[in-house]
């Protein structure tokens, strides 16, 4: 298990390599000079060649490709993203406090929607056919099927305007969580609840729940070996759903007028912040390779089979 | 005296409302074994798991199924888990398939084996190691340690075989357990099959569709098709002069085989 680990952590290693790579490829291939939008940034009035010249020497932009690469390359191991070039300040004074709030949010959202597929998951297969699993299922599509921003509007309107129970936007409180984790869960949990329901029917089934029942095992023991082996599935979607939770909050951040990294994104696009816009994607990314890698080592550690196939 | 007796054994699918066994009558004398033999889809399987009430929810029976004089049919569903593994031991054909995937085997033994004796783990690991020593498993301890997939169809086979020489149940129900292995194995589960018999005299159920190896084993024998009892009596009897045409069709093409076999072996020797 534990060279299992190392190799499969140092597999991550080149994975993160080409990720930046890309993300420096693709900022850079943007028709939009970086030296300009900085002098439009300080609101110069006339923006002269020399001036754009300067200003690309000190951005480090007049250096061969490669060099640019490596030096935010290197840069970037150290957390140091450079600096807005709307603001001034570094990226990450400004980036570091967005993503930790939406990382607030993307942990309750995603405790709520793993808890609940799980729990949901269970008594759908375990009452197969039945009114209980029906009715689930039939709520769950009709509510999965509602856009999430559509939803949001709605409970603001009802909770917040009608009722006056809980705030419409921000981060002041617990309340604050309330609307816009209920919001994520309902249209995430009824997509995952199916993969847990339709693996535990297949596991019910297997020749090994047979042979326990029929060795007088106690159906909480087989219940047991079942969700054992068909939490794996799972395992590796929820963990796959966390990063698109995190990735996908823009929308929610913007409807709760959310202080994270959602928001701060679609604002540094708008005012075309390239350094900022370029940590986002290469946060993002890197929270894609570490949670892909964190639910292999899971399923390794739970299913034997898969530690050989490396 | 007959430790099992079947009396009008109906099973019907509820949903699709289609009878699969009608009216089935038979009965396990003390230390004998019962061959079931009969093409896939005969409803022999299904049979042995209603004896063991082990059907899927919507499969339906009705009937009196009575081990050593007590209804099982009328038991709860507590007091006959207490009755499977312990009184009434099933073997099945898949080995592989068998035991838990993600678990070592030993964790099925020890679960099994704590649930009926309350055994602590070196208890059982003393126990299954003679059990799995006597049916010719080498290493029962690393065995123990080993997940399914890293042993063989066959040693699966008799590590269930193992187990139920612990538990001592008082009938061996064995669904197809030749069915899934290559030859060699099947020999040494046939083997360990007749030794368990002779060693221990348990009665057993043998469902299999393999002539050679129920005639190995099997004093009495079952033929079924669709889902009705075509043939029975003893299995000599009923190999060298069966009444039904549906069991001299299995004996003389079991026959014709073998004996075009034989004749290959005799030329090239």
């Amino acid at each position: 298990m534990g060279s299992y680990i190392v190799k499969r952590l140092s597999l991550t290693v080149p994975l993160l390599f080409i990720i930046s790579l890309l993300t420096f490829v693709l900022i850079n291939l943007s028709p939009l000079d970086p030296a300009v939008v900085v002098l439009q940034a300080q609101e110069i009035p006339e923006i002269t060649d020399e001036l754009i010249a300067e200003t690309r020497a000190e951005l480090g932009m007049d250096k061969p490709f490669i060099i640019q690469y490596l030096n935010w390359a290197l840069d970037c191991l150290r957390l140091d993203f450079g600096d807005s070039y709307v603001t001034g300040e570094t990226v990450w004074s400004s980036i570091a406090p967005a993503f930790l709030n939406t990382l607030k949010l993307t942990f309750v959202s995603s405790v709520c929607i793993i808890v609940l597929s799980i729990a949901l998951g269970v008594i759908c297969a375990l009452r197969e056919g039945k009114i209980a699993d029906r009715s689930i299922r039939g709520i769950s599509f009709f509510l999965t099927a509602m856009p999430s921003y559509w939803l949001a509007s709605i409970m603001i309107w009802y909770f917040s305007v009608k009722l006056d129970l809980l705030p419409t936007s921000g981060m002041d409180s617990y309340k604050s969580y309330i609307l816009p984790v209920i919001v994520i869960t309902v249209s995430y949990a009824g997509i995952y609840f199916r993969t847990v329901r339709s693996s535990m029917i297949s596991n019910l089934n297997e020749d090994y729940v047979l042979y326990g029942r029929a060795s007088g095992l106690s159906e909480k023991k087989i219940t047991m070996h079942i969700l054992r082996n068909s939490l794996q599935v799972a395992i590796s979607i929820f963990c796959m759903a966390i990063p698109i939770i995190l990735g996908s909050t823009v929308v929610i951040e913007n409807v709760f007028a959310w202080p994270g990294l959602g928001r701060l994104s679609v604002k540094s696009i708008l005012s075309r912040d390239f350094p900022i816009i370029q940590a986002y994607v290469l946060i993002l990314a890197a929270a894609f390779v570490a949670f892909n890698t964190f639910s292999d080592i899971v399923n390794a550690a739970m299913n034997p089979k898969l530690r050989k196939d490396i | 005296m007959n430790i099992l007796e079947v009396e009008h054994l109906k099973l019907w699918d509820a949903n699709r409302n289609k009878v699969i066994i009608h009216n089935s009558s038979f009965h396990l004398k003390q230390g004998s074994c019962l061959a079931i033999v009969g093409e896939s889809g005969s409803g022999k399987s299904v049979t042995c798991r209603a004896i063991m009430r082990l059907n899927k929810a919507w499969i339906r029976q009705s009937g009196d199924i009575l081990f050593k004089g007590e209804n099982l049919n009328h038991l709860t569903e507590k007091e006959m888990r207490k009755r499977r593994g312990k009184n009434l031991c099933l073997i099945l054909q898949n080995g592989m398939r068998a035991f838990d995937p993600s678990c070592v085997v030993g964790v099925h033994l020890k679960e099994t084996l704590a649930e009926h004796f309350g055994w602590s783990k070196s208890e059982t690991e003393q126990r299954m190691k003679k059990a799995m020593e006597s049916v010719m498993l080498k290493d029962p301890l690393e065995i123990m340690n080993k997940y399914p997939h890293q042993l063989s169809g066959g040693m699966l086979q008799r590590v269930m075989i193992a187990l139920a020489i612990v538990l001592e149940p008082d009938i061996i129900i064995a669904d197809e357990p030749t069915t899934a292995l290559d030859t060699i194995s099947q020999y040494e589960v046939v083997e360990q099959f007749t030794k368990l018999r002779e060693r221990w005299g348990c009665s057993m159920i043998f469902i299999s569709h393999d002539l050679g190896v129920v005639k190995k084993v099997a004093d009495d024998v079952l033929v079924m098709k669709d889902g009705v009892i075509v043939e029975r009596g003893n299995i000599h009897a009923v190999f060298s002069e069966a009444k039904h045409e549906y069991t001299n069709y299995l004996v003389s093409s079991r026959l014709a085989l073998s004996s075009r076999f034989k004749k290959i072996m005799g030329e090239e020797m």
